[in-house]
Formats: structure tokens, C-alpha cells, sequence
């Protein structure tokens, strides 16, 4: 038995879930990010990064969904590899390129962000070199998936693919704890609570529950449109063979 | 108040903010109009199977 609800067990009652929890996620996003915006742009410059703590906003959220997407893909690629669920593979095909954009994100804000801050737009250390690699394994998962044709085996390609790289994950995390590194150690979830000031605290939340609700609703539409895709593709097969 | 005089980071601020936009519009844009377009592929076969 798989441990999931129905719902993701059963395409049609999947279908039936997501057709309303998907806008509802879409219209959770929206307010969340104007309010969280709201309270970013009225928040106080730092007293040592000015203006520039705003970036912070919009490429904190963006690094913490890189990897939450990526566990949700690992997740997915367990599920469709072990169970051959072909729910769980089209989650996890939905996610790549959405996991990949955030990734994206994460790696070119932090870039506008680094060249004021530490006056290198990139530097070699753990932290972003980990995060590069988090974003080469999207891309080679959605450019193994795309190179076989045959269904079954680029879904099992790619899971094993998925689940090598989530090795990679804990050394995102803990990169900045082993080795030396100009990016900053967590400051929100850490032992002994978050050491940011409630002012850019609570935007920042805000705002990263704005990207997971964002994400949410875009990996619904994108789970949605890969079954419509596989029900097209099967009844245009039934039909080539009538 | 809105504080949106990013002063002299203005260059590093609004770039991200506007890169974040147009990522966001073009997960969303992509999202739906594949999803859209397969479900009309999808149900065009099906009345045409019917």
C-alpha cells in the first residue's frame, strides 16, 4: 500500500481535488505576497546593508523553495520508482522546471545581492557551488526525461537520477556549518530561534509562504496538464491502432 | 510608508525584483498554457472517440 491520501492515489478524485485547490493556492499566494511586500518595502534599511536587505525577501524564499522542490521531487521519484505510480511520476515531472526557476532565482538575486555586499558577483564557495549543482541536477532530470522516449523507462531513469541527487541537499544546508564561507549561516530556522529582527522577519515569512502557496498552485496545473497529456497520448494511440 | 528609493542599490534591487516578475510570469504563463492545451487535446480525442 502506498501511505498517501486518496486523492493522490486516484487520478480522477486528484483531478477533482486540485480543479478547486489550485486557484485557492493561487489566490492564498497573492494576498500573502502584497502583504509581505507591503511590510518589506515599509520595513527600516539594515543599519549595515541599506537598502539592499530587500533582495533579502525575494532571494531567501526563492533558496528555500529550491530545495523544498527538490524534496518534493525526491519524494515523488520514490514513490514512481518504488510503487510505479503514475501520479507520483507526473508530480515529479511537474516539478522539475519549477524547482529549476526557483533555483534560478535563488542564484541570480543572491548574485545582486553578493556584488554590493562582498563586491564579487560570484565566489567559488560551498554554499554556491552546492547551490549550482541543486540547479544542474534540475536541468539534467528534465533533459534525461526529455531524451527517452519511451515513457516507462525515462520515468525510471530519472527517479534514480532524482534520488542520487538528494544527497545533495543536506550539504546546501549544512554548507555554510562545515566550511568556511562568505555567505551568512542560517537566521530563521536555527537552534535558539531566528536572530532577524521581528521588522524583517515577518515580511520575509510572509513572503516565503507566498512562494510555497505560489508553488503549490503551479505544481497542481502543471501535475493537472501532465495527466491531460498522458490521456491525449493514450487515446491518440487507441485510435492510431482502431 | 513605502520606502521604494532603493538609492544608490537601485541597480542591484530592481533588477532582482524585476527578474522575479518575469520568472514568476513565465512559470505561470508556461504552467497554464500547457495545461490548457492538453486538456484540449485530450478532449478532442475523446468526443472524437465517442
Amino acid at each position: 500500500m502506498i501511505p498517501a491520501p486518496a486523492f493522490l492515489t486516484n487520478p480522477e478524485r486528484f483531478m477533482a481535488f486540485s480543479r478547486w485547490a489550485a486557484p485557492m493556492f493561487g489566490a492564498i499566494a497573492i494576498i500573502l505576497a502584497l502583504a509581505g511586500l507591503w511590510l518589506g518595502f515599509t520595513a527600516p534599511e539594515d543599519y549595515q546593508q541599506g537598502d539592499t536587505v530587500r533582495i533579502m525577501f525575494i532571494h531567501v524564499p526563492a533558496a528555500w523553495m529550491s530545495m523544498f522542490v527538490y524534496v518534493c521531487l525526491g519524494v515523488s521519484s520514490f514513490l514512481a520508482f518504488v510503487f510505479r505510480h503514475a501520479l507520483a511520476d507526473a508530480a515529479a515531472q511537474a516539478c522539475a522546471p519549477l524547482g529549476a526557476a526557483f533555483t534560478f532565482l535563488a542564484l541570480v538575486t543572491g548574485s545582486l545581492w553578493g556584488r554590493p555586499m562582498w563586491g564579487a558577483w560570484w565566489v567559488w564557495d560551498a554554499r554556491l557551488t552546492s547551490v549550482l549543482v541543486l540547479f544542474l541536477f534540475y536541468l539534467a532530470y528534465m533533459a534525461l526525461r526529455a531524451s527517452i522516449d519511451d515513457e516507462a523507462k525515462a520515468a525510471r531513469a530519472s527517479a534514480i537520477l532524482a534520488l542520487v541527487g538528494l544527497v545533495n541537499l543536506p550539504i546546501v544546508h549544512w554548507s555554510v556549518t562545515w566550511w568556511n564561507s562568505l555567505h551568512q549561516g542560517a537566521s530563521v530556522f536555527r537552534a535558539g530561534g531566528p536572530t532577524l529582527s521581528a521588522v524583517f522577519l515577518w515580511p520575509l515569512l510572509l513572503m516565503g509562504l507566498a512562494y510555497t502557496a505560489a508553488f503549490g498552485s503551479l505544481w497542481l496545473v502543471r501535475i493537472r496538464g501532465e495527466v491531460w497529456r498522458r490521456r491525449a497520448e493514450a487515446a491518440a494511440l487507441r485510435a492510431a491502432r482502431t | 510608508m513605502l520606502d521604494l528609493d532603493a538609492g544608490k542599490y537601485a541597480a542591484f534591487i530592481w533588477p532582482a525584483y524585476a527578474l522575479t516578475a518575469v520568472v514568476f510570469a513565465g512559470m505561470i504563463g508556461f504552467s497554464l498554457t500547457h495545461a490548457r492545451r492538453w486538456r484540449r487535446r485530450a478532449e478532442q480525442l475523446r468526443d472524437a472517440d465517442q
